[in-house]
């Protein structure tokens, strides 16, 4: 196994204050936020994961439910058994998008009807609860709350998987602009003359519009910008606060991917889209990469297994033979597979450039409590043992 | 059950399941099964970017069809596409534009929540019966989505009361609840988390839905192999065998024995949770020991595939 390559993850669990894992869908990156924020408390940092969309038992083993949309603290007995006195904290928080929503909204209306106006409006659940790319909102805004109130060291972010990597950069401003439309705030305004043309064409679109879709849609639409009226110019602001904060140099990014060629494939375009944002990744982690045993060839132990199998001997030492050929195609399969991982890994180095690799090796068994969140982070920041 | 007999059970084969368990690997390996039993088959890609076209040694996919091997065509359908295609078809020809660069169209999605889903599968729904392939696949969005993806129908019909956007959510329900027209495969690997998420989508979908399930596709299995991890008793066998093995080399193999023994042992654990908690037939696929996935793969998978849905008994 390689030498532990934790440069740059280790400086960011020490020293960095916000950290943001992306990457796409089933490379490990909630594993990876928790394993990050679990290091920062044993270091003895104040460290917060948040965690959209935990597997069960992983939310379990963090003290999760669907209630814990604010951060609590995890008992230090359950994360640091071995050193109760160790100084460090570790909170955990799952995401829940339609409540942090919820709040932004009663933060910012002027009084308490205008906002329970919003809530019960049909057209505001739909945005707070199915439309793409609240989730990503949601989730840099509890980054701010975080960020702003918690007194947190570090906090440790997860994203929802996406498509589109940097969709937690741009569902800020994408839904801004949509409770900012143009054309529903037109008929919002007062009917001055020079707009009253301007007002009827809008109108007429509309009807065109109710017609497909239904007119009942159109109501609630126009009830929810009638109701949201005054609060664009505060949620704009707000947007671009968190968006600041991103942009800050304080904010740091983990791109989490596999040693799959699809895997890769995908981590390259993500990095392109941050570099395409002035931002850098500043630590790779590579998830799920298989043992290798020794550094003997494939092919070769193939060519021994092959040749155990059709040439030796009778009886006893022919069962044996067979038996030892099996234990060499095992091993081959496992060589094989490493070799083609260590090709992607170094097309991962050779193609994101400067952000320093971790890898985590693939367990013998699931992942999905602090024993082994730990034996992760002893193999990522303390790899000697290997 | 002979493929074709699983195939012409429906025509649609909706193929979901978390991501990174190998979904589109799962959609390519059957598409190429459905082609050597000479079906037309058509892919229908729903999130763009995916390894579809590598699997088939192909460049990437656009909206028009492309043809990725004998009798496999595949397309992207991506939602709002279905969406400005849908309202140019609707009448709505002359000012999609401006509902798009004023951003109204947003508006709009987002006031039906699963209207673009709704309408991708209307436009799978018109596939079908325009009979544009004996077998439609379709590479659905990853699990959690899936659900949303597949519940939208039904969920527009209590928010929509008129319009044709309503006799486009009928339709689709329609064609969703009718076994002889359309099924799920619900693909998973064998380790809890994703057999958790499985067992999930599998009770939401059923119940919720009434769409037929396919049966399990068990990705990525460990070939069951008895190998030895003790040290000492790989030496022996080399004595016995009468070849040299040193003593290094004998830990390499029985290490590798014992990493792969224990997977084998988690995910036969799974596989027996799987069974337990779902009564459906399950069609294992191999674990290949590779970390790309290109034609000689998928004809691969496809072979252990057809072999698997042989042993399936046909229903009653």
């Amino acid at each position: 196994m390689t030498a532990p390559p934790a440069g740059g993850l280790s400086e960011l669990v020490s020293e960095g204050h916000v950290v943001i894992c992306c990457g796409s869908g089933g490379v490990g990156k909630t594993t990876s936020a928790a394993v990050i924020a679990l290091e920062g408390a044993r270091r003895g940092r104040n460290a917060v994961v948040v965690t959209i969309d935990p597997a069960k038992r992983l939310a379990n083993a963090l003290g999760l439910d669907a209630l814990s949309n604010t951060a609590h603290e995890i008992d230090r007995q359950r994360w640091s058994p071995d050193d109760p006195t160790a100084s460090g904290r570790l909170s955990a928080l799952m995401l829940d998008t339609k409540t942090t929503f919820d709040g932004l909204v009663t933060r910012y209306a002027n009084d308490e009807e205008q906002a329970s106006r919003i809530l019960d409006n049909r057209f505001y659940r739909n945005v707070s609860s199915a439309l793409g790319g609240t989730q990503e909102y949601m989730a840099m805004e509890k980054l701010h709350e975080l960020h702003e109130e918690g007194g947190f060291e570090l906090i440790v972010v997860d994203t929802p998987p996406t498509r589109h990597a940097l969709d937690f950069l741009d569902a800020p401003k994408r839904i801004t602009r949509l409770l900012d439309n143009r054309i529903f705030r037109l008929l919002m305004l007062p009917t001055r003359a020079s707009l009253r043309v301007a007002g009827v064409a809008v109108q007429a679109f509309l009807k065109t519009v109710g017609r497909v879709v239904g007119t009942a849609v159109i109501d609630d639409v126009l009830a929810f910008f009638r109701a949201f009226e005054g609060m664009e110019e505060g949620f704009r602001e707000r947007a671009a606060t968190v968006l600041a904060l991103l942009e800050d140099g304080g904010t740091q990014f983990v791109l989490v991917t596999a040693p799959q060629r699809d895997a890769v494939e995908e981590s390259v375009y993500f990095a392109e889209q941050i570099a395409a944002h002035d931002l850098r990744v500043d630590a790779l982690v590579v998830n799920r990469v298989h043992p290798q045993f020794g550094d003997e060839q494939a092919a070769g132990l193939r060519a021994r297994a092959e040749h155990l199998r059709t040439e030796l001997g009778s009886g006893r030492a022919k069962a044996a033979a067979t038996r030892l050929a099996a234990q060499y195609e095992n091993l081959a399969d496992f060589q094989e597979i490493a070799a083609r991982e260590h090709h992607h890994l170094e097309a991962i180095r050779a193609r994101i450039g400067t952000a320093p690799v971790s890898t985590v090796p693939f367990l013998a068994h699931d992942v999905h409590d602090f024993a082994a969140l730990s034996e992760i982070g002893d193999r990522v920041f303390r790899a000697d043992d290997c | 059950m002979e493929f074709a007999q699983f195939c012409s059970t429906s025509r649609v084969l909706i193929v979901a399941g978390k991501g990174g368990v190998g979904k589109t690997t799962v959609t390519a390996s059957v598409a190429t099964i459905a082609a050597r039993a000479g079906m037309s088959v058509l892919i229908v890609e729903v999130e763009g970017k995916s390894g579809l076209s590598a699997a088939f040694g192909q460049p990437n996919l656009g909206y028009e069809e492309t043809q990725l091997a004998p009798r496999v065509r595949a397309r992207t359908l991506t939602p709002d596409q279905a969406l400005v295609d849908y309202l140019e078809s609707h009448g709505l020809r002359r000012i999609s534009k401006r509902l798009s660069s004023t951003g109204t169209l947003d508006v709009i999605a987002t006031a039906v929540p699963g209207m673009k889903d709704i309408l991708v599968l209307g436009k799978v729904k018109s596939l079908e019966q325009d009979r544009a392939a004996d077998l439609i696949l379709v590479d659905a969005p990853a699990a959690g989505h899936a659900i949303s993806f597949l519940l939208s129908p039904s969920g527009l019909l209590d928010a929509v009361s008129v319009g044709p956007i309503r006799k486009q959510a009928a339709d689709v329900t329609e064609l969703l609840a009718d076994p002889r027209r359309c099924q799920v495969l619900l693909v998973t690997i064998p380790e809890e988390t994703p057999v958790n998420e499985l067992v999930d989508t599998a009770f939401a979908i059923e119940d919720r839905v009434g769409i037929s399930l396919a049966p399990v596709v068990m990705n990525a299995c460990y070939p069951q192999l008895d190998l030895e991890t003790d040290v000492d008793k790989v030496l022996a066998d080399a004595d016995a065998a009468g070849v040299f093995v040193s003593h290094r080399e004998a830990g390499h193999l029985s290490d590798a024995a014992r990493f792969r023994t224990e997977r084998q042992q988690i995910q036969a654990a799974q596989i027996e949770r799987l069974s337990a908690a779902l009564p459906l037939p399950q069609i294992r696929l191999p674990f290949l020991f590779s970390t790309d996935l290109g034609p000689t793969q998928i004809d691969l998978l496809a072979d252990a595939m057809s072999d698997r849905i042989e042993s399936i008994d046909a229903p009653a």
